[in-house]
């Protein structure tokens, strides 16, 4: 010990200097500029860990949920993040299972996006059971018939993927790519990448169906109670589609975002306007077989259920509005504007159509959620009102303030985006 | 030789129920559910029996709402991920297995009738009441949902008994759960709803007999019976009142 406290420091390695991490060529704001970005998001990571320590150490009893609102602001922030993080499985198919090269622009963003929602969720999933080290006891006593099972399942196999995905993103930064070890690595992970996106895509089918399974076939509560094909609801089938028609469309909010951030220009316009236009596109079935469960649902499988269906609007605050803002003003209105060439090249209009789409689908996991709950089913029960208490929304917030801070350091630190130099050279130029 | 397979569940008169609440604390008593901490509201308790007032005019009478221990596509059966709930061969009854629950609430969700409870505090006793606990009931965690067994532990001393005895079956008399036992009126009737002898099929099948919710198809075992139209309009309709509990 005593011989190596003369060893001169740069004899053993060069001290680690902020600018030596960043890619060749990128131009990135000074560590301090930085520091000062993620300080407040930090703060924000940090009053949600203690949000969760509370709802660790002391149990559930810290948060607004109760007997009657046993689901709430935890479980749409779940459903919600899983819709918006599709955007990975779906690029990743869209790009090595349909060979769309367009999209290898933003592929990289899209599995950050995925890992982040997919690990920021389950977290929040682990805080949100009574018995978090119970989660366990699924996978040895699984109970087929249920769709919780199957999310559980499939979404904990995703994260496996999405970080093995991931994985190959970060190996690629300038200074871990000098060991030649993490480069074979790196090389042979991204040979199994076709692969990944390929189980990724099945994986992701099943967990984005399940999760509108999970309030489809629930019988006892017809509002969200739906028939379906075989053992799924229509709603198994309609969130796989909204997923994927809005998937796109955050990737897209979210490039955008980045770009006013930094001023920079990180993707061609050309790559923008294709996923709004694959958006688009996939938004246009979604609203048509919505509306028709819709119209099935009212005339139908709810009256079936000894439930007249217009009372469920008659619960203020959630009037027919909420059904009119989900299918017309946030489903047809954005899907319509993106499909069309004229609406869709305007920049300020594309971001604002996909901000409706993912409203759109936002509102429907709300409804679904919320909505079912909050509604009554015996014909002597009172409409519930549940507001999430400060702890809810802190670790709400911890979620996002995790997901700027990966995205934040990824963008960095490591080559996202492979049309970055060129674009910025032109534009300097 | 097999044991025979039952179908427990019970009637309920609500024309003679006058809503004293002896049944809640029988039950509570008897499943050792801890008394509400401070922080707890009528949402965050625990009450497997509890009793729903419903009017019409100057009319009104008292349901107690307990689990329906439905027989058909059980709703909280099929949603557990991790098999802790299941309905058992032999009696008919729901069972909550507090030992296999995660917490994820996903049960208390499919409930139509609201009858699962969460723990959401550590069960706790004032200082020596703890003497008071049955010893035939494990008392639940924090963390995990609970509901009404029909006095589970009731049966498996009734078994306990018969088996003592050298006898296959239980004696009826020796299993009755505590909310029964509890009703100074008389209110409940409890059964084998598959012996076509007992008390309790014929309170069901009297034409004044119904039960909660019958078009959600998930037949309950358990019936309520009045004399008054309104009661069965309310009980069978579904979808809530502007005013709550009133028809």
């Amino acid at each position: 010990m005593a011989d190596a406290a003369f060893v001169p420091m740069t004899a053993v390695a060069k001290p680690l200097r902020d600018r030596r991490l960043i890619t060749r060529g990128l131009d990135r704001c000074s560590l301090p500029v930085f520091s000062a970005w993620l300080a407040p998001w930090f703060v924000m990571l940090a009053v949600g860990l203690y949000a969760t320590y509370l709802a660790l150490r002391f149990g559930l009893n810290q948060t607004n949920m109760d007997n009657r609102f046993a689901f709430g602001l935890w479980i749409f922030l779940d459903l919600g993040v899983i819709a918006l993080g599709a955007g990975a499985f779906f690029s990743g198919f869209l790009l090595y299972i349909m060979k769309l090269r367009e999209l290898q622009a933003v592929i990289n963003t899209a599995v950050i996006l995925g890992f982040v929602c997919y690990s920021g969720a389950i977290a929040v999933l682990l805080v949100d059971v009574g018995q978090p080290l119970r989660a366990w006891f699924t996978f040895w006593h699984p109970n087929v018939h249920s769709m919780l099972t199957e999310v559980t399942f499939c979404i904990s196999c995703y994260l496996a993927v999405l970080t093995l995905e991931y994985l190959p993103i970060v190996l690629k930064n300038r200074r871990l790519k000098q060991n030649a070890s993490f480069l074979v690595f790196e090389w042979e992970l991204h040979r199994l990448v076709p692969l990944l996106a390929g189980i990724g895509t099945l994986l992701s089918f099943f967990h984005q169906g399940s999760l509108g399974g999970l309030y489809g076939v629930l019988r006892g509560r017809p509002f969200a109670y739906r028939a379906g094909l075989g053992i799924w609801p229509t709603t198994f089938f309609l969130f796989i589609l909204s997923a994927m028609a809005v998937g796109p469309s955050f990737l897209l909010l979210v490039l955008s975002a980045v770009e006013g951030i930094t001023g920079k220009k990180l993707v061609a316009a050309d790559v923008k306007m294709t996923l709004g236009k694959i958006s688009g596109w996939l938004l246009i079935p979604y609203v048509l077989l919505k509306s028709v469960d819709t119209l099935v649902w009212l005339h139908s499988t709810s009256r079936q259920a000894g439930f007249r269906p217009w009372e469920y609007y008659c619960w203020k605050p959630f009037g027919f509005w909420v059904l009119l803002a989900e299918i017309v003003v946030c489903g047809f209105v954005p899907a319509i504007l993106l499909i069309r060439r004229a609406t869709r090249s305007r920049p300020w209009m594309l971001v604002l159509s996909a901000a409706l789409a993912c409203t759109g689908v936002l509102l429907n996991r709300f409804v679904l959620t919320i909505q079912t709950l909050a509604l009554p089913t015996l014909a002597f029960d009172k409409f519930m009102v549940y507001y999430p208490n400060w702890q809810e929304f802190a670790v709400f917030g911890a979620v996002v303030a995790y997901a700027v801070i990966v995205y934040s350091l990824s963008y960095r630190y490591l080559p996202l985006f492979p049309q970055e130099k060129e674009l910025n050279r032109v534009s300097r130029s | 030789m097999p044991r025979k397979t039952h179908r427990y569940g019970m009637v309920i008169d609500v024309d003679r129920c006058i809503g004293c609440g002896a049944c809640m604390i029988a039950c509570a008593a008897e499943n050792n559910v801890a008394p509400a901490p401070a922080g707890a509201n009528e949402r965050k308790g625990i009450t497997p029996v509890r009793i729903e007032r419903v009017t019409s005019g100057d009319e009104a009478r008292f349901l107690p709402v307990l689990c329906m221990q439905c027989e058909h596509e059980t709703p909280c059966v099929s949603v557990c991920p991790q098999q802790a709930v299941e309905v058992d061969r032999e009696s008919g009854i729901v069972f909550q297995m507090p030992q296999r629950c995660l917490g994820c609430r996903y049960c208390m969700t499919a409930c139509p009738y609201h009858a699962r409870y969460f723990n959401w505090w550590d069960p706790s006793w004032p200082a020596g009441m703890e003497s008071t606990l049955n010893p035939g009931v494990a008392p639940r965690m924090r963390g995990v949902v609970e509901k009404c067994n029909f006095c589970h532990a009731r049966l498996q001393a009734a078994q306990d008994k018969a088996a003592g005895s050298g006898k296959q079956e239980i004696d009826a008399a020796d299993y009755v759960p505590a909310c029964v036992e509890a009703c100074p009126t008389k209110a409940i009737t409890f059964g084998d709803l598959a012996d076509a002898a007992s008390d309790v099929v014929r309170a069901s099948r009297d034409g004044r007999a119904f039960r909660l919710l019958p078009k959600l198809g998930t037949e309950p075992k358990v019936y309520y019976r009045s004399e008054l139209g309104w009661v069965r309009e309310l009980a069978e309709r579904g979808g809530g009142s502007p005013e709550g509990g009133k028809a």
